[in-house]
Order: C-alpha cells, then structure tokens, then sequence
C-alpha cells in the first residue's frame, strides 16, 4: 500500500525525519507514536505530498507522490494537524467543495457527504458556519473531509486533539470501523489512545523509527526485565536466602509490608524462561507459604519512555507519557543500541 | 480548478473584500466620468480610464491580498496540496475567480461610452478596445499580486507590497527620466543592473562558479561593446527600461486610440510570467 524508502526532511542543520524507511499494509491501524518535534508531523506531510522530501521516496500503491502526484492522492485522506477548514463556510458548504476537489461524482457527491456527516454526527451544526464551531466540532468537520470520498488510506494527524472523553471514545469506535475496509495511519504523543486502537505500532524519535511491532510484541520484546512480585509468610533473610538460589532470578527488591508476617518482594527475573513454578516449589519445600504472585510485564509505556528518552529521565518521569521532547544528544548512544537489539528481536 | 474557482468566488463576496473592489473602482469610474466626460464634455471615454489607472494601486492591492497567503496562515493550502488537483488549476482558479470579480467593474464601464453616445458624438470602436486593454492591464496587475500574495504569510505585508510595486510601475515613465543620459553614466548604470541580476542568479542557484562566469561574459560584452560603439550607450539605460513600462501599451489605446497588438501580447506574457512564478514560489515552499 504505502512504502516510505530511506526518507530523510532537512531544515536547514536539523534532521526532522532522519533516513526513515517503512512499508504499510492494507487493512490495518498504524499508529505513529512519538513525543513532540519526533517528526510524526513531517512525515505525514511528506507522505500526503504536502511537503517534498530532502530525499528518499514515498510509493502510494507504487505511485510516486511527487511524480505522479494526481493519481497518489487520490487514494489518500488526510487530516493534518490543524484541521484546514474555510472558516467562512458552512459545514456543508465546505464539505461539498471538498467533494469537488477529490473529484467524486455528481450523482454520488450527495450521497457520500451525509453518509460522512451521519458517520462523525455532525447533523447538528450542518448549516452553521465554521468559524462559530467549537474545537471539538471543527476537529470533527476535519475528520469528515478526510474520509470524504472513502480513499483507501486515510491518515490522520493527532485525530482527537481538542475533543472531550466520550467524543474521544466516538472518534476511536470510528476509526475502528473503518479500519474494517481502509488503512488508517494515525499519529499520536498519547499512547493510551495508540494502544487502544492501533494494530501495529511505530515509535519514532528524533526523525528515526526506533521501533515498529504490534503492541503485544513491543511489550514482549522488554520482557527481559520482566519482573515478580510476590508476597511470601516468612522470615526476610530466608526468603531472600530461598529466592536468591532459583536460578533466573535477578535482583531482588523489598517494598514495603502490608501484611503483618509476610515480606513483599519484587524479583527481576533475568532470564526469558517462566519461573513462577521453580518458585512455587522452592518456597514450598522450605515451607514459606506465597500469598500472592503477581506477574509484573513491563507496559507499553515503558518500552515507549525507553525508546525515546534517557533512562534517567524515565525513572524520574514515569507518571508522565512524555516529557516534552527535552531530548538530550547522548540518549542517540543508547537508542541505537537499543535498535540493535530490537532488530534482532525482529528477526 | 473549477471547485477552487467557485469558491473563491463566493468567498469574495461573502466578505466584504469583493464588494468594497468593486465600489472603489465602479465610483471612481464615475466620478472621472462625471468630470472630464460629462461635465467635460470630452468626448473619449478612455481618457477618464487613464485617471482610473491611478486608484488601481490601491483597490488591486484589496483583491489580491489574502489569495494565497490566507490560505497559508489558516492552513489550509495543506487541504489544496495534498487533494488531487494540480498546483497550476489551484492557481488558475484563484487567478480566474480574481479576474471574475475585476471584470464587474469593467463591465459596468461599458455603459460609458453609451451614455456618450446617447448625448452626442461618440467614438466607441476606440473606447471599447481602450477598455479592453484597461481590463487586461487590470489582469497583470492581479497576476502580480496573486504572485505577492503567494510570497508571505502575511495580508498586511502582501497588500502593501503590491500596492508598492504597482506604485512603482505607475511611476515607472517617469522614475526613468531621471537615469543619466551620458554613455559614462550609462555603462556603470548598466554593469549595476548586470550585477543585480547575477546576484539573484547566484541567490538562486548558490552557484558562485555559473554567477561568476555569467557576470565575467557580462562585463566583457559591456566593455567590448563600449569600446566598438560607444554612441549606443547615450541613453541605453531609459531606452531599454522605458520597454517595460507597463502603463505604456495602454497609454496607446487611450490616448493615441491604436489597437497595440504588441501591447497585449506583452500583456498576457507578462501574466503568464507571473503565474508561473507563482507556481514556482508554491513548489519551493514544499521544498524550504
């Protein structure tokens, strides 16, 4: 469907979208996930043919989009950041000159622009201008120009920016059915909303895909610092003592207690293989009765703060998504190592 | 191109833009009308043309302005660009949709000579081609502001930048009497304009070899001619500059009643020259 190939977007000194290449197929949710000033925007810009690339290509069902610009947009919907609406239009109005501009035909213009207002329920306000919509609304007006027509791939820029919760899960439900027969690419520095949605997902920072796997994979992949937790009846040295002997555990780390008698302990397990039976058995032969076990996988959120940012600023900001793309020219050392090892995991 | 013309179109009048262009223009019209025709009693109606050439310079600038720098503020040129039409039907939809507006006024003027007609001798066959020419001069200084308009982000910035340069093309003829006369004068006139125009060449391509060459090739030919014929250079400067006076073809229509075909060739060259230039400054935003 679409092939980015060794893309890379120069301002002036700064590298937006440093050689990024990509393939995506038909029928499912990309979700481009990266913290602000990653290039998530360039690249959808470039890819819809509203910017030209420094070099590298962009193939729509091997179409060049700057080659063969008429034919390659055609089969794209695109949302940007800023929904580009004709403030001095109504909904309608506007809806029907985009209509005019994809070229849909007369006899089904009609047609598709109330099946586009039923789909993003913008019945309400049809006939008002734009300029009076609220931010949710005018969000909305944007989305419909873009599934105006139903190309094949529609690719939105931060599709729910500005729209309360339950728009927001409207929104999701939306993109969700038309996956059913589009590819949607969409964007986004939230990554509740990408993990919810998307089928596939593709981290970027500074300009460069650092990771691109579904979610389950992504979390898996840094299953290697997967850890325990567990909540043993028992004496802390013993316990400490029983566990340290089951091989695979790492380190091991006290919490504090919340049951009288019992110690809570998280165990980083250091190896890839399921300990949790070694465990069970161990602390029975030495009779210290588990409580509770609880498997800790590391979340996509942490794969998402390790691949974009240092580790330091990780632990410190682990509450937040992202800290606005603050990133620090030393993290470039860890992150391609960090590539390395994502790449084998690929293979 | 005919999606982006209609709404162009109705957005010029569903602002005030398109209404106020055209009261400006249809009220000056009149009021020159009224003096030199009717109070007057003048019989060619282009001569109150060539007095409304003047509040050109200042009702274009109003049309012309937000064609393409609106869109680039409100952000929705990302709409145009990314949607499959091409750049030059996006700009021949604005330019038409322009020119649409601009041909109300010129369509009322026509009433003119009739009223001249009504009340004595007329001379309409030289009127109406005068007017003619009056609308398409009226479309060069469009494409020039469509051009501006493409430039900047900026309405303000576009709006007063027409209206300085049609401020300059209308005192082109008379900025050129004061160049020097002498061939002295002339030839360092001219090795100025060949600098100028190295410089852009160099700005463009960043070529400093090819600008180089070009202005070392200019320089030679300037000397080499200077020494051959000197005389060629007594008044070069105006002579060759007095060329693209843009006013100067209509100014035949008006004044000496001829059917410049000339002019009106180098009219629409010269509309076609900015639309272009206007696709090009399009396609290099993508590229910056």
């Amino acid at each position: 469907m679409i092939e980015v190939k060794d893309l890379v977007k120069k301002y002036g000194n700064h590298m937006a979208v440093n050689h990024l290449s990509f393939t995506v197929e038909k029928g499912q949710i990309y979700g481009f996930l990266g913290p602000n000033g990653a290039g998530k925007s360039t690249t959808m810009n470039i890819m819809t043919g509203y910017l030209g690339a420094t070099s590298g290509e962009v193939l729509i069902n091997g179409l060049n989009v700057l080659e063969e610009p008429e034919k390659a947009k055609k089969s794209i919907g695109y949302l940007p950041e800023i929904p580009p609406l004709y403030t001095d239009m109504t909904v309608y109005e506007y809806l029907s000159f985009v209509a005019e501009l994809k070229k849909i035909p007369k006899k089904e213009k009609e047609e598709s622009i109330e099946k586009v207002i039923d789909m993003v329920k913008l019945e309400d306000v049809e006939g008002r201008l734009i300029k009076n919509l609220s931010k949710g609304y005018k969000q909305r007006v944007g989305l419909a120009q873009a599934i105006l027509g139903f190309p094949e791939i529609i690719i939105l820029d931060e599709p729910t920016v500005g729209l309360d919760p339950k728009q927001i899960i409207e929104i999701r439900d939306l993109i969700k059915k038309l996956a059913k027969e589009h590819t949607i690419i969409l964007s986004s520095h939230i990554l509740s909303e990408v993990s919810a949605i998307c089928d596939h997902i593709m981290i970027i920072s500074h300009g460069k895909l650092v990771a691109s796997d579904t979610p389950e994979n992504l979390e898996n992949l840094m299953s290697g610092q997967n850890t325990l937790q567990l909540s043993i009846k028992g004496d802390k040295e013993k316990v400490q003592k029983v566990l340290r002997s089951i091989k695979g555990v790492g380190a091991l780390e006290l919490l504090p207690t919340v049951e009288d008698g019992c110690v809570e302990i998280n165990v980083t397990i250091s190896d890839k293989t399921d300990i949790r039976e070694n465990i069970f058995y161990e602390c029975a032969n030495n009779k210290l009765p588990i409580y509770t076990m609880k498997h800790n996988k590391v979340s996509l959120e942490d794969v998402f703060l390790e691949l974009t940012e240092s580790k330091q600023d990780a632990k410190e900001d682990n509450d937040i998504l992202l800290s606005e793309g603050h990133i620090e020219e030393k993290e470039e050392v860890s992150e391609v190592s960090k590539e390395e090892k994502l790449d084998e995991s690929n293979l | 191109m005919k999606a982006i013309y209609k709404r162009e179109l109705k957005s010029y009048f569903d602002n005030v833009i398109g209404f106020v262009f055209i009261a400006i223009l249809v009220a000056f019209t009149g009021i020159y009308f009224l003096a030199y025709n009717l109070a007057g009693g003048y019989p060619y109606f282009s001569y109150s043309l060539g007095s409304v050439l003047f509040i050109f310079m200042l009702a274009m600038p109003i049309l012309t302005m937000k064609s393409f720098s609106d869109e680039r503020k409100l952000k929705t040129d990302q709409l145009l660009l990314t949607s499959p039409v091409s750049i030059s039907s996006i700009i021949l939809g604005k330019y038409f949709a322009m020119v649409t507006v601009f041909a109300v006024p010129v369509c009322i003027s026509f009433l003119c000579p009739i009223i001249i007609k009504a009340n004595g001798t007329a001379f309409l066959v030289a009127d109406f081609s005068t007017i003619f020419a009056f609308f398409l001069l009226g479309c060069v200084y469009i494409a020039i502001g469509m051009f501006i308009s493409s430039l900047t982000e900026s309405q303000i910035i576009s709006a007063v930048g027409t209206f300085g340069i049609l401020l300059v093309l209308y005192l082109w003829p008379s900025l050129i009497e004061f160049l020097p006369t002498t061939a002295n004068g002339n030839i360092i006139g001219f090795i100025i304009l060949l600098t100028a125009l190295v410089f852009i060449i160099y700005s463009i391509t960043k070529n400093w070899l090819i600008s180089a060459v070009l202005e070392g090739i200019g320089l030679a030919a300037i000397l080499i001619t200077y020494i051959v014929n000197k005389d060629i250079f007594d008044n070069g400067l105006s002579k060759l500059l007095s060329n693209i006076s843009l006013t100067a073809p209509f100014e035949t229509f008006a004044y000496n009643q001829i059917f410049d075909i000339g002019g009106i060739i180098y009219y629409i060259s010269i509309i076609a020259a900015f639309s272009f230039l206007t696709m090009q400054s399009l396609q290099k935003r993508r590229w910056s």
